[in-house]
């Protein structure tokens, strides 16, 4: 039995050994004894390593101790294949399905009733096998493909697969949208489509699996340009091509940063693999520099201020479904870089990491809610809210790195465990906003929030199941995003008893920030709902307005039963989050015995939250209401035109538009942006009104550092003369001179 | 759990919802006492409210089922705020399930349901309600918070009921930050709450209105829930006030029938007071603009800020 003592005498051979259930399959234990390394008789233990089994990895560890009982831990699966292999065969599925879109490129039917479902089975037996893989000990595998000198390696542990949980779970829901969504239109046919998603799907999950430096930057680079190619699907307008351009560069301008990092780590002994980082010991100021530089790279991708320019230009400019992924989550592929570099490679992070993490997630989130509420355009709110996120999950992260370097391993779990659970809800979240928006787009042709109104009463599926996820995304209780909000401030609530005294005093500040950018997301929230939604249609053209098809709610549907099932159920959320957490970090929240729908993440009586129970309360005193109102009284209703203070000709345009709603934001924080405003005049013939809201960050970071790099390329430009003469004589100087250093 | 707690949690409910129209009338009452005119009777919210109850909803043709539900919604979330709450005993079963930041949420959602109510209709005076409740509300939620967070931080604890015993039981200590906390929270409580000086509650000026701005659409019984969930908040934010800053005379600790009994004169005594007081602020300010609004908040959520760096600095 996996687990169990035996006794066995020091040289006995291995007949006996607890009805073979030890064995699992793989080598008897006498080979394996006799194939030990690390003997150490002194101390009377040995560490006993078994060699490659025939149905994958079969490596266990026994101890052997002066008492000869041995305790054997293995780590394989007992019956079927290993769940990396398994993980490995859906993710090859992934790419198999993608290459079949190349069959009949042009047929829409095929990729959107064929493959794009067989896609979202795919995930969701991903989701299945990592969900029940999670408590699993590690696995790893090296593929024979690759480099002479580096194999790929692969490895399997909690964190690869709660987040091959949540690729799984997102890219279900967003397939099935997608099989419904897609229509003919200019620029990439279905089926190369259908090959670039899946391949992107794919690359993501291999990112997830990688164990060495080489595969995951295969795997990063595919999953750039995948996604590149998904972002520029209608490469006929210029503005599309405009905002891949800059998606592409910083996507690479991160991995020069990565890359780096990965060079850092290895500490001289030039093996890429991730096990020979783990084992590398830096010095203090290179794990430093290995961290700044996997913080750059992995912050670039996920879009912390200011690597964030890319963002509100490649979100609205690909597909919905598109959008969806890349904010869902391939946002969450960096959070896994910068979990993996800080807590597992690196070892344990310094706390002032933790300080560095923190301010630039505080102030990502800030920046990125704050922009949200005045933008004009949907699905550039909601890339801006997704910076936004971001900037709270990295907040999580940066604590419980503070946390961990002062010592106090609990709570560092705690906070660790409340950027994790925010990573979960805010793919759901989010990725069932852009689908909804999805939906909108293609029933009415609008992406201005000048030009919508009054969808629920033409499409109410997609307005209450987006309605449900604008509740999630503004905190409200029991939906899944109160739950890590509540965690995240409870563990700020014990950031004071850090033993450093300046930072003590900063971190509980950190929490007021996030409770502004919380109280911030509702706003966005309700102005993104509201005007889309909400009230009268401020065109005559969203009358044909039709609602979204049955694939479309389906994936709309899935997406939104999992914000509720996240909400309503955190405890055993957080059963699973905690082993993740105690095999990256090693540190666990104790133990606290509560009934199944209360949370209670700390012992001592300090803080509890009953999901469940809240939900009845609520819908309870709401029935009751309803039902005792109508019961005394009556439930008469009239129908009238709406109250217009007896001036009359009161018309849709009259409402609030979205630069209405932003104008309080506008006003209070305009020193961040740069806006410029066009007023009308009494005198003019046409009078009309524009404000524009840009970053100042592209302008006073972006625009300076690319004329720089023109400039600088622009002086090296005098090398190309043009003569083929001169390049000829380039060529013989530089072999004289390789010649010359070579003898 | 024991039937004392149940008693307990019950009767607050139940005061919470029988006594808060006539902490409204109580409040009107010492306005008109301040500014030398008779007022209207005492028990006017009730009859206002039954004679809302009898008549027939008139619903815009513009809305949607969110313009019906909202009232409900936004009643049930004070109510169920208003069992969070610790006004009477400490022992209230339902706290386990909800701490002083769901109630936070809970605040949170009863606005936002606001705020989609008045939007749903879709004319320019629900939208300019809604826009500016959001406003408000973006800035008051974070400084209510950090009110919490500061009594949490001196309490170790987020439950409220937990926090109000360990004030409670301290002998007469001030702690300063709590003094900076609670110049935030009346703050809070007036922008909230809509009076003066962010809000008219009397007003017809629909261009300056903000809460009566989003019920204008409403009639009949879903107005008679929004006056009512209205005054239930206001009663909730005194209790809140209450429970944080003057928690003496709550039923602490086992809690007996007698030391709950004993808690009823005094809450009463306690809502006297603070409508005075609220009423005296009220008769004492002006309206602000508001685009000043933010500002008055802004100085909240400071304030609150402040009285977190006084406990973190001086440790009380």
């Amino acid at each position: 039995m996996p687990g169990a003592l035996l006794d066995v005498a020091a040289n006995e051979p291995s007949d006996d050994l607890g009805g073979g259930g030890v064995l699992l399959g793989a080598q008897p234990l006498e080979e394996c004894l006799f194939s030990g390394i690390n003997q150490d008789r002194e101390s009377g233990s040995a560490v006993f390593e078994a060699q490659e089994g025939s149905r994958g990895v079969c490596r266990w560890v026994a101890s052997y101790y002066n008492s000869m009982r041995i305790q054997v831990a293995p780590s394989v699966m007992p019956d079927f294949q290993s769940s990396l292999s398994v993980c490995l065969a859906l993710i090859a599925l992934w790419g198999l399905i993608g290459l079949a879109g190349l069959l009949r490129p042009a047929s829409l039917r095929f990729a959107g009733r064929t493959l794009f479902p067989l896609g979202a089975l795919c995930g969701v037996a991903l989701a299945a096998v990592a969900a029940v893989s999670l408590a699993l000990p590690p696995e790893e595998s090296v593929l024979p493909v690759g480099l002479p000198e580096l194999p790929m390696h692969l490895r399997r542990d909690a964190l690869t697969s709660l987040f091959l949980f949540l690729l799984g779970v997102a890219s279900a829901g967003i397939s099935v949208f997608a099989a419904g969504y897609f229509r003919r239109g200019r620029g990439t046919s279905a089926g190369l489509m259908c090959l670039q998603y899946h391949l992107f799907l794919a690359s993501m999950g291999l990112v997830l699996l990688a164990n060495d430096a080489y595969t995951f930057m295969v795997a990063w680079e595919t999953m750039a340009l995948s996604s590149y190619f998904l972002v520029t699907t209608e490469h006929g307008i210029a503005e599309i091509r405009r905002a891949g351009f800059l998606y592409l560069l910083i996507a690479h301008v991160g991995a020069i940063g990565i890359l780096l990092s990965f060079g850092v780590m290895q500490g001289g002994s030039w093996q890429f693999t991730f096990e020979a980082m783990r084992h590398a010991h830096l010095a203090p100021h290179w794990a430093a520099a290995a961290f700044l530089l996997a913080l750059f790279g992995f912050g670039a991708k996920a879009g912390l201020v200011p690597l964030h320019v890319w963002l509100p230009e490649a979100h609205p400019a690909a597909p919905s479904p598109v959008s969806a992924l890349m904010s869902g989550v391939m946002l969450k592929t960096a959070i896994y870089g910068v979990l993996r570099v800080s807590f597992d490679l690196l070892g344990q992070p310094q706390w002032w990491w933790g300080l560095v993490a923190l301010a630039a997630g505080l102030f990502s989130a800030l920046y990125g809610v704050v922009f949200a509420a005045v933008q004009t355009d949907m699905k550039r709110l909601l890339a801006w809210s997704s910076i936004e996120n971001i900037g709270i999950i990295f907040t999580g992260i940066g604590l419980a790195m503070v946390f961990n370097g002062v010592g106090m391993h609990s709570l560092a779990a705690l906070a660790l465990i409340a950027a994790l659970y925010h990573s979960l809800n805010h793919a759901l979240m989010k990725s069932l906003l852009f689908l909804g928006t999805g939906a909108v787009l293609h029933s009415t042709g609008e992406r201005n929030l000048g030009r919508l109104g009054g969808l629920i009463h033409r499409m109410p599926w997609v307005a209450w199941l987006t309605l449900v996820g604008a509740l999630a995304m503004s905190g409200l209780p029991p939906l899944n995003g109160f739950v890590s909000e509540w965690l995240l401030l409870q563990s700020f609530l014990f950031a004071q008893e850090v033993p450093r005294s300046f930072v003590s005093m900063l971190l509980p500040l950190g929490a007021a920030l996030v409770a502004l950018a919380a109280a911030l997301a509702a706003y966005v929230m309700v102005k993104f709902f509201g005007v889309i939604f909400l009230g009268q249609p401020r065109e005559p053209g969203l009358a044909r307005a039709h609602d979204a098809g049955m694939l479309e709610r389906l994936g709309l549907a899935w997406l939104a039963g999992g914000c509720l099932v996240l909400g309503l159920l955190p405890t055993q959320v957080i059963g699973s989050l905690r082993i993740v957490v105690q095999q990256l970090s090693g540190a666990t929240l104790p133990n606290v015995a509560a009934p199944w729908w209360l949370l209670v993440p700390l012992p001592g009586g300090r803080a509890s939250y009953s999901a469940p129970v809240f939900l009845i309360a609520l819908a309870g005193v709401v029935v009751l209401t309803v039902f005792v109102v109508h019961r005394l009284y009556h439930r008469r209703v009239r129908r009238a035109a709406p109250w217009d203070c007896g001036f009359g000709g009161l018309n849709a345009r009259m409402q609030d538009t979205a630069e209405g709603f932003g104008q309080p934001i506008r006003h209070i924080f305009g020193a961040l942006m740069a806006v410029k405003r066009e007023l009308p005049s009494p005198f003019d013939p046409q009078p009309r009104y524009r404000v524009t809201v840009g970053d100042r960050l592209w302008q006073s970071l972006y625009v300076p550092l690319g004329g720089l790099v023109q400039r600088v390329a622009d002086a090296f430009a005098w090398l190309q003369q043009g003569r083929i003469a001169t390049y000829l004589l380039y060529s013989f100087v530089t072999l004289i001179v390789l010649l010359a250093l070579m003898l | 759990m024991r039937p004392i707690e149940i008693v307990t949690q019950a009767l607050e409910l139940i005061a919470a919802l029988a006594v808060a129209p006539l902490f409204l009338g109580w409040i009107n009452q010492c306005r008109a006492w301040l500014q030398n005119r008779r007022a209207p009777s005492l028990w006017l919210p009730y009859r206002g409210l039954r004679k809302l109850f009898h008549k027939d909803a008139v619903v815009a043709e513009t809305a949607s089922p969110i313009f019906r539900l909202a009232p409900y919604i936004v009643f049930g979330a004070m109510v169920v705020a208003a069992a969070i709450i610790p006004s009477m005993g400490t022992r209230l079963p339902f706290t386990v399930a909800a701490d002083a930041i769901a109630l936070v949420g809970l605040l949170a959602t009863a606005r936002v349901f606001l705020s989609l109510a008045a939007m749903d209709i879709g004319t320019a005076f629900g939208t300019l309600g809604a826009r500016r409740e959001m406003m408000l509300g973006f800035l008051a939620e974070p400084a209510l918070l950090m009110v919490i967070f500061v009594a949490s931080l001196i309490s170790a604890t987020t439950a409220l009921p937990a926090i109000t015993e360990n004030l409670a039981t301290q002998a007469l200590g001030l702690y300063p930050s709590l003094a900076f906390t609670g110049v935030a929270f009346t703050l809070v409580l007036l922008a909230e709450n809509a009076r003066i000086p962010i809000d008219n509650p009397a007003t017809h000026l629909e261009l300056t209105m903000i809460h009566e701005a989003m019920v204008l659409e409403y009639s009949a019984r879903h107005l008679a829930l929004m006056e009512w969930a209205a005054a239930l908040k206001l009663f909730n934010y005194a209790c809140i006030g209450f429970a944080l800053f003057v928690p003496w005379g709550v039923s602490t600790g086992a809690g007996s029938p007698l030391s709950l009994a004993a808690s009823i004169p005094l809450l009463a005594v306690k809502l006297t007071v603070a409508g005075a007081a609220l009423a005296l602020i009220e008769t004492l300010s002006a309206k602000v603009r508001v685009f000043r609004a933010p500002e008055f908040l802004a100085t909240a959520f400071l304030f609150a800020v402040l009285g977190l760096l006084v406990h973190l600095l001086l440790g009380g």
